[in-house]
C-alpha cells in the first residue's frame, strides 16, 4: 500500500492510501455493531451504555473535523450546538412535547440560525481571532443556558421523560439506544464522506489550502465555509439530543468551554481531516477518561499531562501514527 | 437607577476593565509578538491569587505576600515556558491549543488538590482598608479604588516600555513582523522569553491584585480568559492600546448592563420576566458588542499597526 515511498516522513504526511480510508471506517462500524454481541456473551452492560456515549460524542467529534479538520477552521465553540440540541430536547420534553418529529426540526433549525449568524460574524476573521471569537459565542451560549431560570438555570434541567417517535417510547432499551445512536452516526459519517466528495468539499479543502486562489477561481470561499460550519452545527445539534434522552438531564455543563476543548482533542487524538479518525478519537477519549476516572477522583491531574505529551510527541494522531508505523516498517 | 448607584457602578466598572486590561495586555502581546495561542494564561492569573492567599497569611504582610507571589508566579511561568511552550512556538495554532488547554485541565486539579475545592480570599491589607466618602451617602472602598489606581499605573508603565524603550521597539517590530526582527540579528528566542515573563507577571499581578475582593476558587482564570479574548478582539490583536481600550469597554458594558438591565426591561415587562430576561441579556451583553465591532471592523478597533 504504502511501500513505494522509501522516505517514512514523506508517507506520513502524504493523503492516506484509499485502501485504507475506505477499510478503517468499515472495520470500526463492524466492531461497534456487534459490540451488544459481546455484551449478551458477558461484557459487563457499563460498557454498552459507555459506548453509547462516546458514538453520541463522536457525532459531534465528526461534526467538528468537517470545518476543523476538512475546512481548517479551529472552532472552539462547538459544544455549543450539542447544547442547542439538548436544551430543544429538554425544554420540548418537560413542556410536555416528547415527539422526535417534532424536537428534531426544532432543534435543526435552531442549530441553523446559531450557527449562521455567529458563523456570519466569526468568518469575518482569521487564525487566532477565529479561535477566540468561536470560544466567546460558545461561553455566550453557555452563560444564556446559566440565566435560563426557568428551565433549571445553573442547576440543569432533569427529563421525566424521553422522546418519542409517533408516541412509541424507542428510547427506552439500551440496546436499542446503541443502535440508534450507531445508526445516526452512521448516517452522519455517510453525509460527512459524501460532503467532502462532492464539489462542495472540494472547494472547502482547496480553501483550507489557499483561500486566495480558490476566491480567484470564482467561488464565494466564505459561502462554502458558512455552509460547512452550518451543516456541522446541525450534525452536533443532533448529538446533543442524543445526549439528552440518554442522561435525561440537561445542563449548562454541556457547553461549557472545556467540553468544546475535548471535543478538539478526539479529532485531533484521531487525526485531523480523517473522519473516521474523529470517531476513533472520541471512543478513545470516553474510555480513557472512564478508567482513569474509576481510578482516581483527581484523573485530570493525569489526562491533562497526556494531552500535553500526545501534542509535543506525535503529530496527525492515531490514523496519523498508524500510517508512520507502517511506513516505518516499510521503509 | 440613581447618580449615586451610577457613580458606583461606573467605578465597579472600571475597577473590572482594569484587572481585565493586565490579563489581556499580557495575553496580547504575547500572541502579537510570537504568534502563541497561550489558554493557560488564566490558569496564570489563578495562580497568582493562590499564591497570595498563601505569601499574604504566612508573611502576614499584603505588601510582602505579593511580592513573593508575583516571583513565584513568574518561576512558576517559565518553569512552563520552560518544559512546555518553548517547543510549541513553532507548531501550528491547534497544537498551542490543544497542549495549553492540557495544561488547564492539569493545573485547575492540581490547585484543587494543593488548596481545595472551597473559595478562599484574602483580607483587605490594614492600610487600604475602609471607605472613601464621594457625595452625600456613596461609600467607596479604598482598596477598590487603590486597585483602579495600581491597574492604570501598571498601564502607563508598560505604555512607557512599550513606546519609549528599545526593549519595546522591539516588542513593536515582533508585532508587526517577527520573522523580520530575527532577520535583522535580533535574538528572538530572548525576546520571546521576556515576552512572555511579562505576561505571566501581569496577569500574576491581576490575580493577586483581585484575590481580596473576589473569591479565590479553582476555574477562577477560565472565566477571565475568555473575557480577555473578547477585549483583544475587541481591541485589535497585538495592540496594548487596542487591549486597553477593549478592556474598558468590556469591563464598563458588562457591569452596566448586569445592574441596569433588569430596571431597564421593567419599564415594559412584568417584574418577574424582566429579572429572567435581564439575567439572560446581560450575560450576553458584551459578546453582542464584540460582534458588533467585529461586523464593523473585522481587525478590532485599534490593530496593530503593519500586522497583516
Amino acid at each position: 500500500m504504502a511501500g513505494i515511498s522509501s522516505n517514512p516522513a514523506a508517507t506520513a504526511t502524504r493523503p492516506q492510501a484509499p485502501m485504507v480510508r475506505r477499510l478503517a471506517p468499515l472495520v470500526i462500524f463492524a466492531l461497534l455493531a456487534l459490540l451488544p454481541l459481546a455484551s449478551a456473551l458477558g461484557l459487563p452492560g457499563h460498557w454498552l451504555t459507555l459506548v453509547t456515549r462516546a458514538m453520541i460524542f463522536a457525532i459531534a467529534a465528526l461534526s467538528l473535523d468537517l470545518v476543523l479538520g476538512i475546512g481548517g477552521l479551529i472552532s472552539f465553540g462547538h459544544a455549543a450546538y450539542i447544547g442547542i440540541g439538548a436544551y430543544g430536547a429538554g425544554i420540548l420534553i418537560s413542556e410536555g412535547q416528547t415527539e422526535l418529529l417534532v424536537a428534531l426540526p426544532v432543534i435543526l433549525l435552531a442549530c441553523t440560525v446559531f450557527a449562521a449568524i455567529t458563523g456570519y460574524v466569526s468568518l469575518r476573521t482569521r487564525g487566532v481571532a477565529f479561535i477566540m471569537i468561536t470560544l466567546a459565542f460558545g461561553q455566550m451560549a453557555f452563560y444564556f443556558a446559566q440565566a435560563l431560570s426557568a428551565y433549571g438555570g445553573d442547576d440543569g434541567l432533569t427529563l421525566y421523560e424521553k422522546s418519542t417517535l409517533f408516541g412509541r417510547e424507542i428510547f427506552g432499551n439500551r440496546t436499542g439506544f446503541y443502535y440508534i445512536a450507531l445508526g445516526t452516526l452512521a448516517f452522519c459519517y455517510w453525509l460527512a464522506r459524501r460532503l467532502v466528495a462532492s464539489r462542495f468539499g472540494r472547494v472547502l479543502r482547496a480553501a483550507r489550502e489557499n483561500s486566495v486562489r480558490v476566491t480567484v477561481t470564482g467561488y464565494d470561499v466564505d459561502h462554502v465555509r458558512l455552509g460547512a460550519y452550518v451543516i456541522s452545527g446541525m450534525m452536533a445539534g443532533l448529538s446533543g439530543f442524543l445526549l439528552a434522552n440518554q442522561t435525561d438531564f440537561v445542563s449548562p455543563a454541556y457547553m461549557s468551554w472545556s467540553r468544546s476543548g475535548e471535543l478538539i482533542f478526539m479529532v485531533v487524538l484521531g487525526g485531523v481531516g480523517s473522519l473516521y479518525g474523529a470517531i476513533l478519537g472520541a471512543l478513545a477519549f470516553l474510555v480513557t477518561e472512564d478508567v482513569l476516572s474509576s481510578l482516581t477522583q483527581n484523573w485530570k491531574v493525569i489526562f491533562g499531562p497526556l494531552i500535553v505529551l500526545f501534542v509535543l510527541f506525535t503529530h496527525g494522531g492515531i490514523a496519523g501514527l498508524a500510517n508512520k508505523l507502517r511506513g516505518r516498517r516499510d521503509g | 437607577m440613581t447618580l449615586s448607584l451610577l457613580i458606583v457602578q461606573l467605578l465597579n466598572g472600571l475597577q473590572f476593565g482594569v484587572l481585565l486590561f493586565l490579563v489581556a495586555a499580557g495575553l496580547t502581546l504575547v500572541f502579537g509578538v510570537m504568534d502563541f495561542i497561550n489558554l493557560a494564561h488564566g490558569v496564570q492569573y489563578m495562580l497568582g491569587a493562590y499564591l497570595a492567599v498563601t505569601f499574604v497569611s504566612l508573611t502576614g504582610s499584603f505588601l510582602l505576600g505579593l511580592v513573593l507571589a508575583l516571583a513565584a508566579a513568574l518561576l512558576l511561568g517559565l518553569a512552563l515556558e520552560f518544559l512546555v511552550f518553548r517547543h510549541l512556538y513553532e507548531r501550528d495554532h491547534l497544537d498551542q491549543v490543544l497542549a495549553t488547554f492540557g495544561l488547564i485541565l492539569l493545573l485547575n486539579q492540581a490547585v484543587k488538590m494543593i488548596w481545595g475545592a472551597a473559595p478562599l480570599s484574602v483580607p483587605v491589607p490594614e492600610f487600604l482598608s475602609g471607605n472613601v466618602r464621594l457625595m452625600d451617602g456613596i461609600l467607596y472602598p479604598v482598596y477598590r479604588f487603590a486597585l483602579i489606581a495600581a491597574g492604570l499605573g501598571v498601564g502607563a508603565l508598560l505604555w512607557f516600555v512599550v513606546e519609549k524603550t528599545r526593549t519595546g521597539m522591539l516588542l513593536r517590530a515582533g508585532a508587526s513582523n517577527a520573522p523580520m526582527v530575527s532577520a535583522l540579528g535580533v535574538d528572538i528566542r530572548k525576546l520571546f522569553m521576556i515576552v512572555f515573563a511579562f505576561g505571566t507577571m501581569l496577569a500574576g499581578f491581576a490575580g493577586a491584585m483581585a484575590a481580596p475582593i473576589l473569591s479565590v476558587e479553582p476555574g477562577m482564570g477560565d472565566t477571565v480568559l475568555i473575557l480577555a479574548f473578547v477585549v483583544i478582539v475587541v481591541g485589535g490583536i497585538g495592540s496594548i492600546r487596542g487591549a486597553f481600550v477593549g478592556a474598558l469597554i468590556v469591563g464598563l458594558v458588562d457591569t452596566l448592563g448586569r445592574s441596569s438591565m433588569n430596571d431597564l426591561l421593567r419599564l415594559f415587562m412584568a417584574p418577574a420576566s424582566a429579572r429572567a430576561t435581564g439575567a439572560a441579556l446581560s450575560s450576553m451583553l458584551i459578546y453582542l458588542v464584540m460582534a458588533a465591532v467585529l461586523f464593523v471592523r473585522p481587525e478590532g478597533l485599534l490593530p496593530a499597526k503593519g500586522r497583516s
